[in-house]
């Protein structure tokens, strides 16, 4: 998707990615990036929270206005859940050659 | 004040998906890991009309549900969706999200096309444009650059589009 907004950035069209996979698109690299720290699945608010979700399209619209420069990212203020174990809980690895960092 | 409300703050930095898919395919014996996209240029556009009259679309990586009941995909394949009659449901199936902490019954969770109706009633934006987009998922990073971004882009201009919002589920 990242590859999709430079596309249409180098031919004249604003993008904003709304995203939870942080490190994925800054990989990439694309012009404004409005991050969700969420589970994959929610980028642009939690189910049925239609307040959220208006904030978030909301901050992904200033960005379109207020960005100066390429690879502005902004955090969306966010909290998924007091329960924070989706981090580790999410593509979980359980393998005696993995570091900790990789678990 | 807080802002973090009750959460556990002893975690400071977001998840890596990078690290962790090496460290799940290494588990599953893939030796050679999958290498993202970099690049160290990126490009960049100042919006050419103020937000309030421009015409701003969506693009999403879920896909039109071939069969609603099988949630099955559609086939591989850009394809676009009338903003005036937007799906209940778009399919996520095969695709990576996080299935065990969360759900995508609600479309607008990852594909806000009533929020961005509400925000141009409001005069937020210029309107909606016509056709909203999805883009299939793809292993070859070449297949995005060289067929579907340059056909996102033929279906932008024709529609007029100013701005687009990617959500990449």
């Amino acid at each position: 998707m990242s590859l999709v907004a430079r596309h249409l950035e180098a031919n004249g069209i604003a993008t904003v990615v709304l995203g939870s996979a942080r490190d994925i698109v800054e990989e990439c690299g694309v012009p404004r990036f409005a991050f969700t720290d969420f589970p994959l699945g929610n980028p642009c608010g939690k189910p049925y929270d239609a307040v959220m979700q208006k904030r978030i399209v909301g901050i992904g619209l200033d960005l379109l206005q207020d960005a100066r420069t390429p690879r502005t990212t902004v955090q969306t203020p966010f909290v998924w859940s007091d329960d924070q174990s989706w981090r580790e809980n999410f593509m979980r690895t359980e393998f005696p050659g993995a570091s900790s960092a990789e678990r | 004040m807080d802002s973090t409300g009750g959460a556990d703050t002893t975690y400071r930095m977001f998840v890596s998906y990078i690290q962790k898919t090496r460290a799940y395919y290494r588990s599953l014996g893939y030796s050679k890991p999958y290498r993202w996209a970099h690049f160290d240029d990126v490009p960049f556009t100042t919006l050419r009309r103020p937000l309030s009259e421009a015409t701003v679309t969506l693009i999403t990586t879920a896909m039109p549900a071939r069969d609603e009941d099988a949630g099955a995909a559609a086939p591989q394949a850009v394809c676009s969706i009338a903003a005036s009659d937007p799906p209940s449901r778009l399919s996520t199936h095969g695709l990576f999200w996080d299935r065990q902490a969360t759900h995508t019954d609600d479309l607008d969770s990852f594909f806000p096309v009533h929020r961005l109706q509400e925000l141009a009633g409001e005069g937020r934006i210029g309107r909606v444009a016509a056709r909203l987009h999805c883009v299939p998922t793809e292993y070859s990073q070449r297949r995005t650059t060289h067929r579907d971004a340059p056909e996102l882009l033929r279906r932008c201009v024709e529609d007029g589009v100013d701005a687009a919002l990617l959500m990449p589920l």
